[in-house]
């Protein structure tokens, strides 16, 4: 039996150890560096002298960073809420209909979210283009003034917000179609029998029990439109980015455009445990949810 | 329910139905927009109306894109990155996937509390020692620089392990009878009682990596080296202000994901909730 166990840890090392090294060298290692770096005065690449907090304590009075806290906290506004709602909508259509037709109409919602970034960037780009932009003739026919949009102080973030909304909503209508399938017929059926009303059956049965994947799909929204930079780099390009300027857009400029890799940690950790904290509360809420069935 | 009732629940309901579909036409229509604004010569692209189907169709902007650019390099990379990220991803995953789901050995617990931990993790905030990392290790402008950092994919691990759990015990008690040895047990009735669940991660891990942007976009700064998702957007020379050629490049950029996707599916929605459900 004991060289049983031991036969079995032999094995189980080599089986993790490619996993584990990896982990430790592209996980653990980057994030205990980010760590230590935010308190020197290191350039990108090259070590630098011990500066204590001040690189904390000068996000305060940096108008870029406030600007970045800022459009961030803006752009979660703008998509996290909005985007669970539409797509929490398109799915209640979506699952009132059969077989292929299903099939064709979710992939028309699903196919922007498999694509590329960049392959989104340039079909939007080329859709509101100032010039030629097929929005741009239908603010033409409407009678309404033409809008820069990417070149535009206020109207950069809501587009930037309707692109992604657009492009990720696939992912959540996914996610809630497979929770309304989830709930049964028979429950639908009764409330039929009860003569009860198309908003009260969604208000009663649907919305209660598809709270778990509106939670899930909410918090997932959340975290992942804190990291934005995709978008908002793409569309500033050639724009104002530093009107535009979110989290991950300023560490990116502050290390690999001004060579201040201390500085720039400094905001990595910031968004690290922004990130973290938003994470575990999410953890515990659907704990909570859990334990309530 | 009266008559006078269902017809009106009909009623509503088709409209549901209808408003749904226009939705999803609406909804797609910046992707029509974009395929068939490639298609068109450059002169009609600029026209100043709108035109919903080219007067002159013609294929000239991906004869261009394909042969007078850099995308047949940025095709390469892209692929041997892909690929690269997915064999290795899926290969590490199932194994420690399998000895976390069937094998006793210290420290199992708190393996499986780093992996789940590893979900917080944002990867964005390590791109500075990521390029620290990459640079030392001098893989800068590298295929397996490009690779390294997207090397780690938790969910592939717990999704395994889940799906290795599920299987019937008497399985493996046969199999140890037979004094097969932990790998042949693996390779002969884990795996293959499995595969649907490996072609769903491989998918979507490639679709990921093909997709992945920042990373890439940092640790390439030669334009022959880059992966077709930066390439498109970065080296503008190349294309002038031809919106028509732009469009090509960027169909071509997202053709092997979109093909991807309505060829399989049912896998690739399958893989994405499963990763989802657990992320939660």
């Amino acid at each position: 039996m004991l060289t049983n166990r031991r036969k079995d840890a032999l094995v189980a090392a080599v089986l993790v150890a490619p996993f584990l090294a990896i982990y430790l060298l592209v996980f653990v290692w980057p994030t205990i560096q980010m760590f230590g770096i935010s308190f020197t005065d290191a350039p990108l690449i090259g070590s630098g002298e011990w500066v204590g907090l001040d690189n904390y304590a000068r996000l305060d009075s940096d108008p870029r960073f406030r600007t970045a806290a800022w459009n961030t906290a803006y752009f979660v506004l703008l998509t996290v809420l909005p985007g669970t709602i539409i797509a929490l909508l398109i799915s209640l259509g979506v699952s009132r209909l059969k077989g292929r037709l299903q099939a064709a109409i979710l992939a028309l919602f699903f196919l922007p979210y498999i694509l590329p970034v960049s392959v989104v960037y340039l079909i939007w780009d080329w859709v509101l283009n100032f010039q030629f932009g097929i929005s741009m003739h239908i603010l033409d026919l409407l009678g309404l003034e033409r809008i820069p949009i990417t070149k535009s102080r206020e109207w950069f973030m809501p587009a930037v917000g309707i692109v992604t909304i657009w492009w990720t909503a696939g992912f959540s209508i996914l996610l809630f179609l497979a929770g309304l399938r989830s709930i049964p017929v028979e429950i639908y059926e009764a409330a039929a029998l009860d003569n009860a009303g198309r908003w009260t059956t969604f208000r009663r049965i649907t919305w209660p029990l598809l709270w778990p994947v509106t939670s899930l799909v909410f918090t997932i929204q959340l975290i992942a439109q804190l990291k934005i930079f995709d978008q908002v780099y793409l569309f500033s390009q050639g724009g104002r980015p530093n009107d535009n300027m979110v989290l991950v857009y300023y560490v990116f400029q502050r290390a690999f455009q001004q060579d201040q890799g201390g500085r720039a940690a400094a905001v990595a950790v910031t968004l690290f445990v922004l990130v973290v904290v938003v994470s575990v509360l999410q953890f515990q809420l659907l704990r909570l949810a859990g334990g309530r069935k | 329910m009266t008559a006078t009732g269902i017809r009106r629940a009909n009623f509503w309901g088709g409209v549901i139905t209808a408003l749904t579909i226009l939705m999803a036409l609406i909804w797609a229509f910046p992707l029509y927009w974009g395929v068939i604004s490639s298609l068109k010569p450059e002169d009609e692209v600029v026209r100043p109306y709108i035109e919903l189907w080219p007067e002159n169709l013609t294929f000239q902007h991906y004869v261009h894109a394909l042969t007078a650019t850099q995308i047949g390099a940025w095709y390469v990379n892209s692929i041997a990155v892909a690929v690269g990220v997915t064999v290795i991803t899926i290969v590490t995953s199932m194994l420690c996937g399998y000895a976390l789901s069937q094998l006793q050995f210290p420290g199992r617990k708190l393996l499986w509390w780093l992996i789940l931990a590893s979900f917080m993790v944002p990867t964005q905030a390590l791109i500075i020692n990521h390029f620290v990392l990459t640079s030392q290790l001098g893989l800068i402008n590298t295929w397996a620089g490009i690779m390294l950092p997207q090397l780690i994919h938790p969910v592939i691990i717990i999704v395994y392990k889940q799906f290795f759990d599920q299987v019937p015990h008497d399985f493996r008690e046969a199999a140890v009878m037979d004094n097969a040895g932990e790998f042949r047990i693996l390779f002969r009735v884990y795996l293959p009682m499995n595969w649907g669940v490996t072609t769903a991660l491989s998918i979507v891990c490639f679709i990921w990596t093909w997709n992945a942007f920042l990373w890439p976009f940092l640790s390439v700064t030669r334009t022959e080296m880059m992966t077709i998702t930066v390439g498109i957007t970065q080296v503008n020379d190349a294309f002038g202000v031809y919106y028509a050629r732009e469009l090509a490049a960027a169909v071509l950029a997202g053709l092997p994901v979109a093909l991807a996707y309505l060829l399989f599916q049912r896998r690739v929605t399958e893989a994405i909730t499963l990763s989802a459900g657990i992320k939660g």
